[in-house]
């Protein structure tokens, strides 16, 4: 039994053990020497278990009486995860040994924080949801603070602790009280308990407290207030790392909860996480538009934009779920693009994230200035380009499902955020010369990353790259 | 006509031509140098012209007496969707209208010097995108090829424009946006509701053209909305379009953008853009929602009615050139509304006749400014003044179009503004007198414009050097002239092509409203 059980959790086992066998290594070897190579070869690891995962077809199936389920749906969040983390580590590789941040703990921790969002979006056990939640935080905690001599990502280091950790008792809460009126704290349990459609009012308290820490950890209003001080505080490659994995992981936590443990009383949860999402796609849009940091603003803009996400889950159907797939996906490359293009501001060889520096970039870099154009384009959601189909799917899944004025909501909110990207466009293109700004930078490597989101941007519109059957599936898998 | 010569996705072809000019720009000319300037206007001017040529056998190909969609393709797009293109007798008079412009348009930028590469890639991709709009087939690619072209607008005024570019273009991307994000929510919601996103010319099911959405009275925040689904469908398409047209009172944008935009990019404007509303309305609003249409023509007849005089007056106040034109324009497009809504045989062939017509008129008009702007650099009307003494030639031109623009006999724009009118008085007399005051005002805005620029003694001194029209000037007006007056004494020549297809829209108009009423639905709510 257990040998079947083991064989399933086998991508995370390996990542775990090759993780510790690195940090065995690192530690006894003494140096930093490694951190460089280390970077490389996680992120090798990473493709490769993304390979392994996405390619590994197959019926749903669980380990360990339940607690772990590895199904279509799991191996979808899972591929996104592993490939956007194995981006990020590539992408911030020349910028970490630069800024001297590139020890050798860095990789490992990703790595840990990685196995635990790929144990969170297969949790079937409320015990398993905290136990991957947590290993994801406390690794994210770490790098967070990774630059330790700077006030402000020490700051954001513990702002994210104090505030992450007062999330997870409310989890935690949440998580008892379900349990106390469940009965188990298997997912298959819980369902149960609901299955004339009626729920007990503390089970949905339970409900409650688990939505709020789950809200946490995908930073929606109005529990986003750690987002843009922790975005603006750690370095740029933690804070492109915090835009993109980990925002899937808890997204596909979040879905998993909702439908596997608490399937049976769609009703009682739609109607939070609407508004929920609408009051992120308010927040993100507005609060957005007086940001002079590229790092606060694409903070406030992942807010918006998980409240677009949170449009596909509150739709309550397996559309909804395939739709909010696809976004998160569309999301994650959108935002390893952007980020691509903020490790290569500089000037002088100094990193810089002022968006008034970007003042007449197309003049100064042509070819990027474009990339960049298209992306922005796209994550305002503006057709010929990705993002809008995004949109529109989560928008088709709501509707079917009713939610019409949730839509209308949106386009508003959609209408106002287009402000804030068409304003870095703006500068980009016809802004004015000025002192700050930036001269050239980057690396072959963010070069090359910012060109591919932009094309997947551009040509993606011809079939989405067949994700949204996968979604389909994962979905279905997901919804019953 | 059609038969023995047909060419196949003839309709792709034709609106991707201009997109892989822009591609090969964008990948092999490297440079600012004069020589890759030169290449890069060259291979605009080429590949519009190509297209123009190319876009020529769609015409051959038309058969005028078929009133569906012709030359349909269809092949299977993401999420379900489909690519579809075709043209109607409606629709394909608009490619003409774009295909035609647009090398005219490239030849007015000759003298572009900054960033020439990516102004001609920004022309070519909107052409791609204009042609897309008029030929898509299905919901959700005419809202991507309608939308994005706000993009290369958006940098042409930006990038090229006047001194207060930034505000014009930040005002005509969010109003354009804002407009059309509540048509997308509509056109989700017609998704959801019919269980397709195909206009017409379907292979499969049924297309949204024919489907009769429902009009069982609504109650929104408690209050009733007669002619339910499809009322707030057509507000919402009509936030889209009344913007895009521009109507009063969502107009503001547009003379900002006129006068802030190069001429290339004003003339673009006023002769393509501004036709993707009236467009809309007659591909989406009329024959989807003809019960929300019926309730709603009251509305928007005076809506264009106090366009027409409202904005004329305020034309005659102008001090800029360009904002003049701008506000006439908006009064012209007043003309179509007017003749769309007034759903009759004349007044929807006087819209699109006037849209035609109109295309022609203010792109020249526009050209007009730009010829002397490129000489003084200044649109101010008080720093002209007898320019007939040194500038003949530029002195006949402007006249033309100026008398054009009145609604002249003889010219274009009399038949269009005569038809319409013919059509809306069938309907309503009172806004039919009120629009009427419009042609009396746009005749003195116009005239007193052409009198303060041209007539007089010359005695500015910064005027005096000022020369005439070159060859190429001469060369881009030359084809304007003649399908200004071609079309005024011959107007058969677009009445035939549209005729059928007006015809069977109309038809089809009267009769779900006569349903309606039929029905009791309808006529025991209002």
């Amino acid at each position: 039994m257990i040998q079947t059980d083991l064989i399933i959790i086998l991508p995370e086992i390996i990542i775990s053990v090759c993780a510790m066998l690195a940090l065995v290594v690192s530690v006894y070897s003494g140096k930093d020497a490694l951190a460089s190579r280390l970077v490389l070869l996680t992120s090798a690891l990473f493709v490769v278990m993304a390979l392994w995962i996405g390619n590994s077809g197959g019926e749903s199936q669980s380990a360990f009486g339940g607690m772990f389920q590895d199904d279509a749906y799991a191996r979808f969040c899972k591929v996104v995860i592993l490939l956007s983390a194995a981006a990020v580590l590539v992408m911030g590789r020349d910028y970490m040994l630069r800024t001297g941040l590139l020890r050798f703990e860095y990789p490992l921790l990703i790595a840990f924080s990685v196995v635990g969002m790929m144990v969170m979006v297969s949790a079937g056990d409320l015990m398993a949801l905290y136990m991957g939640l947590e290993l994801q935080s406390l690794a994210l905690y770490v790098v967070a603070a990774l630059r330790r001599d700077s006030v402000k990502s020490t700051e954001a280091g513990l702002k994210y602790f104090v505030l992450g950790a007062l999330s997870s008792g409310l989890l935690l809460y949440g998580a008892s009280l379900t349990y106390g009126y469940a009965g188990t704290t298997g997912f298959n349990g819980i369902i149960e308990s609901t299955s004339g459609g009626q729920a007990s009012m503390g089970l949905l308290f339970g409900l409650v407290f688990v939505i709020a820490g789950l809200a946490f950890k995908v930073s929606v209003v109005p529990f986003h207030m750690w987002t843009p001080d922790v975005y603006e505080g750690a370095p740029t490659p933690i804070t492109a790392f915090f835009a993109t994995a980990p925002k899937m992981a808890a997204m596909g936590l979040f879905a998993r909860v909702l439908y596997d443990a608490f399937g049976g009383v769609i009703g009682d949860w739609q109607q939070i996480l609407a508004l929920l999402s609408v009051l992120s796609m308010f927040l993100g849009a507005v609060a957005a538009i007086g940001q002079s940091d590229i790092k606060r603003l694409m903070a406030y803009s992942s807010i918006a934009h998980m409240g677009y996400a949170l449009i596909g889950l509150a739709a309550g159907t397996a559309q909804g779920v395939q739709a909010m797939l696809v976004y998160m996906a569309v999301y994650v490359t959108m935002n390893l693009g952007t980020f691509a293009f903020i490790l290569s501001m500089e000037k002088d060889g100094r990193p810089v994230t002022k968006i008034a520096s970007l003042n007449l970039y197309a003049n100064r870099a042509p070819t990027k200035a474009i990339a960049m154009l298209v992306l922005l384009f796209s994550l305002a959601g503006v057709p010929p380009f990705l993002g809008f189909f995004a949109k529109f799917g989560v928008w088709s899944a709501a509707i079917d499902a009713g939610m019409i004025w949730l839509v209308f909501a949106s386009a508003i909110a959609s209408a106002i955020g287009a402000y804030y990207y068409l304003r870095i466009v703006y500068l980009m293109y016809f802004g004015e010369e000025v002192d700050e700004a930036l001269n050239g930078g980057g690396s072959p490597v963010l070069w090359g990353v910012l060109m591919a989101a932009a094309a997947i941007m551009v040509f993606g519109i011809v079939n989405l790259f067949g994700i949204n059957g996968s979604a389909a599936s994962a979905a279905a898998a997901l919804v019953n | 006509m059609a038969g023995a010569f047909k060419v196949e996705n003839l309709l792709s072809i034709v609106t991707l031509l201009p997109a892989m000019a822009a591609l090969i720009l964008l990948m092999f000319l490297r440079g600012e140098d004069a020589a890759a300037q030169s290449n890069a206007k060259w291979t605009a001017m080429i590949a519009t012209s190509a297209t123009f040529l190319v876009s020529l056998i769609i015409l051959v190909q038309f058969d005028p007496a078929e009133t569906g969609f012709q030359m349909v393709e269809e092949s299977n797009w993401l999420m379900g969707l489909k690519y579809r293109m075709g043209v109607d007798g409606i629709s394909v008079l608009f490619v003409m209208l774009t295909t035609f412009m647009m090398p005219l348009v490239i030849a007015a930028s000759w003298n572009v010097t900054n960033r020439v590469k990516e102004y001609m890639i920004a022309f070519l991709i909107l052409e791609t995108l204009m042609l897309g709009v008029f030929m898509a087939l299905d919901l959700v690619l005419f809202y991507l090829f309608f939308e994005a072209g706000l993009i290369p607008m958006f940098l042409i005024i930006g990038i090229w424009g006047g001194a207060n570019r930034i505000y014009a273009s930040f005002k005509f991307f969010l109003y354009t946006f804002l407009g059309s994000v509540l048509m997308l929510v509509a056109m989700v919601a017609m998704y959801a509701e019919a269980g397709t996103t195909c206009i017409g010319a379907c292979s499969d099911g049924i297309a949204l053209i024919s489907h009769g959405f429902a009009f069982d009275t609504l109650h929104v925040l408690g209050i009733p909305v007669v002619g339910g689904m499809q009322t707030l469908m057509f507000v919402a398409f009509f936030a889209s379009f009344a913007v895009k047209m521009p109507m009063w009172p969502v107009h503001t944008w547009l003379p900002d953008a006129h006068v802030q935009a190069p001429t290339a990019g004003s003339v673009v404007l006023a002769a393509i853009l501004l036709k993707m509303g009236g467009y809309g309305f007659l591909r989406f609003s009329l024959p989807m929602f003809p019960i929300g249409a019926s309730v709603m023509t009251d509305f928007v007849l005076w809506l264009s009615a106090i366009a027409i005089v409202y904005t004329s007056l305020v034309a005659l106040v102008q001090e800029d050139m360009k904002k003049l034109i701008a506000y006439s324009s908006v009064a012209h497009m007043g003309y179509v509304t007017m003749g769309i809504f007034a759903a009759n045989q004349q007044g929807i062939d006087g819209a699109i006749f006037q849209m035609i017509s109109h295309g022609f008129i203010s792109g020249a008009l526009f050209l007009c400014v730009g010829v002397v702007y490129d000489r003084i650099h200044s649109r101010k009307i008080a720093d002209y003044g007898g320019l007939v003494n040194r500038m003949p030639a530029y002195a006949l031109i402007f006249m033309l179009f100026t008398m054009a623009n009145v609604g002249l006999p003889g010219t274009s724009g009399f038949v269009g503004e005569f038809l319409t009118l013919v059509g809306i008085f069938q309907v309503n007399t009172w806004v039919a007198v009120v629009a009427t005051f419009g042609v009396i005002l746009s005749a003195s805005y116009a005239l007193w414009l052409y009198r303060r620029v041209m007539m007089g003694q010359l005695i500015k001194e910064s005027l005096k050097m000022i020369t005439d029209m070159d060859r190429r000037e001469k060369a881009i007006f030359a084809p304007l002239v003649v399908m200004t007056l071609l079309l005024g004494v011959y107007p058969a020549l677009v009445l035939d092509l549209i005729g059928p297809s007006v015809e069977a829209l109309v038809t089809q108009y009267e009769t779900a409203i006569a349903a309606a009423h039929g029905s009791g639905t309808l006529a025991a709510s209002q």
